[in-house]
């Protein structure tokens, strides 16, 4: 196995910058991992090895020129199968998109091209990134590094996956009410949702559109804010993307400074929902946090026991809308009624939606489409746009006594494939600690902070930041990471157990 | 609303264009009986006077300059479609024979 898997892209880049190995080489080796382990794993749905080393071959040619490149040109990244990519089939994990090739990329995918990144491939995840443990992928569920017979999260248990089986060194994730930061946590990886209209959202296969954004996934914070700060920006493709220039992020998070910031424990997100082992390496994690210099209060944020509620109203009713475009007449799958001859359109996209879709999203369909029906609508619909305030208003007072809030992640560490498939209302529990931020619009990175004592799996600690302050979970992660590693003697996923390679490179 | 029936159930995927199943309708209907009891809780938060948020952002409305910009091409614009015919997307009968 090549080392070159196991560094970081912030080392990769001053590797590739000497001259110590080129971007062919280090896509190759990731390549060779994919082909080694991802038939054990299945983070990928398509892997792109000669667009991949295209790619890299060019970035090789322009370095050599002497040309200025991009400081991560030359760093492979897999992106999430919800963004599309023009030439590169996208599914965002449906039936009903098989084989599809989009005609346009994805700004953010404009953005890595542009910055001269490799694509790896398009990573698995929960169809239309609807489920937490991307067991609601049409093609197959991922499986977690760390014990594949466990869930790696989701939606975006594929990108979460590939950077734990160090298949790739970056990835793209999205998050609509978890789906960055719960797979981050329970694979040992890193997981920032940045905040709403940060990164653009123009080429998202969009789930609900005022929760969605994409963010970036890695094994680092300082990994984590070098690829925000490629995807961020404005984009005038998309009318809800912020103004603003990219927050700091990338000094903050070198910087690693929390002295004298005050941090928020999140009460309503502590205590008994959450396992023993996820609450142990959380209060050591503080500890860590106080040694660094920063103060700890508790603060109470009351709304936010109505927020798995209020979501799972917005999320189905915007899910209602935004899947109405597949319609098997433009783009995706066709399918007749059986028995019926000369059907009509009406029936052949009622035959469609209902072999195309999985059980999840028509549930939500469903859902969302009876929250928003005449004589039901303000009782639900209106009720949770209305927590949707509280919540927000939680959020404004608690950032009035703390400079960032924290909890655990996921209430529990990575559980076994199947255990949650037949009672949909546990799986969405999942996400009660990570939803309240896409509900406000707020930030939220993901970072591990250990293994639970009960069961040797990986616990995430949670830091969301006012809105636009996104530098802030950089300075707090940073922070932690450092004295988490001193405390380990390294990175968490140095004691990930090693997968068998079963091709040979 | 935990009585959703199993006729409700098969309104709502009408409307939504979902052609269920006979087991699908049966299993939905429990299934989201549960989920409808727990969201339902929205009802009892305290949200007298404050106002219905949309949108995490105070939006207002973003224009573009009215200019040509590059587009997709009819071949692209078409090159995913199940059917075409002329450069146009090929769809079953929209209108009922009668």
């Amino acid at each position: 196995m090549s080392t070159l898997i196991r560094t970081s892209a912030a080392e990769l880049a001053s590797i590739l910058a000497t001259g110590e190995a080129s971007a062919v080489e280090i896509t190759q080796a990731h390549l060779d991992r994919i082909a080694a382990v991802d038939d054990q794993v299945h983070a990928f749905l398509h892997v792109d090895a000669e667009g991949a080393l295209r790619s890299a071959a060019e970035v090789d040619k322009l370095r050599a020129a002497g040309d200025d490149v991009h400081v991560l040109a030359g760093v492979p990244i897999a992106v999430k199968d919800v963004v599309v990519t023009r030439g590169l089939p996208t599914t965002a994990g449906s039936a009903i998109l098989r084989g599809w090739v989009p005609p346009y990329d994805a700004t953010l995918v404009t953005r890595l091209k542009n910055a001269g990144m490799p694509i790896l491939g398009k990573t698995n995840m929960d169809e239309f990134a609807m489920g937490s443990s991307t067991e609601h992928s049409a093609y197959g569920p991922t499986r977690n590094p760390w014990d594949l017979t466990r869930i790696p999260g989701g939606s975006g248990g594929g990108s979460a996956a590939a950077l734990a089986a160090f298949e790739a060194p970056l990835a793209i994730g999205t998050d609509t009410g978890g789906s960055i930061r719960q797979p981050a946590a329970v694979t040992g990886t890193v997981g920032v949702k940045p905040t709403y209209g940060g990164v653009s959202r123009y080429g998202l296969i969009a789930m609900a559109s005022s929760l969605d954004q994409a963010g970036p996934c890695t094994r680092s914070v300082l990994d984590a804010a070098l690829l925000h700060s490629v995807i961020g920006g404005h984009d005038p493709m998309d009318s809800t993307s912020l103004a603003g220039p990219v927050p700091a992020v990338v000094e903050a998070a070198r910087n690693a400074d929390v002295s004298g910031m005050r941090i928020g424990i999140i009460t309503e997100l502590t205590g008994d929902g959450f396992q023993l082992g996820v609450r142990e390496r959380f209060d050591s994690s503080l500890a860590h946090l106080v040694d660094a210099g920063a103060q700890v209060v508790e603060v109470s944020c009351p709304s936010f026991v109505y927020a798995l509620a209020a979501y799972y109203l917005v999320m189905p009713s915007e899910v209602s809308s935004n899947l109405a475009k597949f319609d098997a007449m433009r783009y995706g799958l066709r399918v007749f009624p059986e028995g019926i001859d000369d059907p009509s359109a009406e029936q052949v996209m009622a035959a469609t939606r209902d072999a195309g879709f999985g059980d999840e999203v028509k549930r939500r369909i469903i859902l969302g489409t009876y929250a928003l029906s005449s004589g039901y609508y303000d009782a639900y619909y209106g009720s949770a746009q209305k927590v949707r305030s509280l919540i927000a208003a939680d959020f404004a007072a608690a950032f009035e006594q703390a400079d960032v809030l924290v909890s655990p992640t996921a209430p529990t560490t990575a559980f076994p494939l199947g255990a949650k498939l037949s009672d949909p209302l546990s799986m969405y529990m999942q996400d009660i600690a990570t939803i309240p931020a896409n509900l406000a619009g707020v930030p939220g990175i993901s970072l591990p902070c250990g293994l639970a004592g009960e069961d040797g799996l990986p616990v995430g600690f949670q830091i969301l930041a006012p809105a636009m302050k996104d530098e802030r979970l950089y300075a707090v992660g940073s922070a932690l990471e450092q004295r988490l590693h001193h405390a380990w003697g390294g990175p968490l996923l140095h004691r990930i157990p090693a997968l068998t390679e079963t091709k040979e490179a | 609303m935990a009585d959703l029936t199993r006729a409700d159930v098969d309104h709502l995927a009408h409307l939504a264009r979902i052609d269920l199943s006979d087991a699908e309708l049966d299993r939905m209907v429990g299934e989201l009986g549960v989920i409808l009891t727990s969201v339902a809780t929205v009802q009892q938060a305290p949200t007298e006077g404050m106002t219905a948020m949309s949108h995490p952002l105070p939006l207002v409305n973003v224009t573009r300059l009215d200019e040509v910009r590059p587009s997709l091409t009819p071949q692209e614009a078409l090159s995913g479609a199940p059917e075409v015919d002329e450069q146009r997307f090929s769809v079953p009968r929209i209108l009922d024979q009668d």
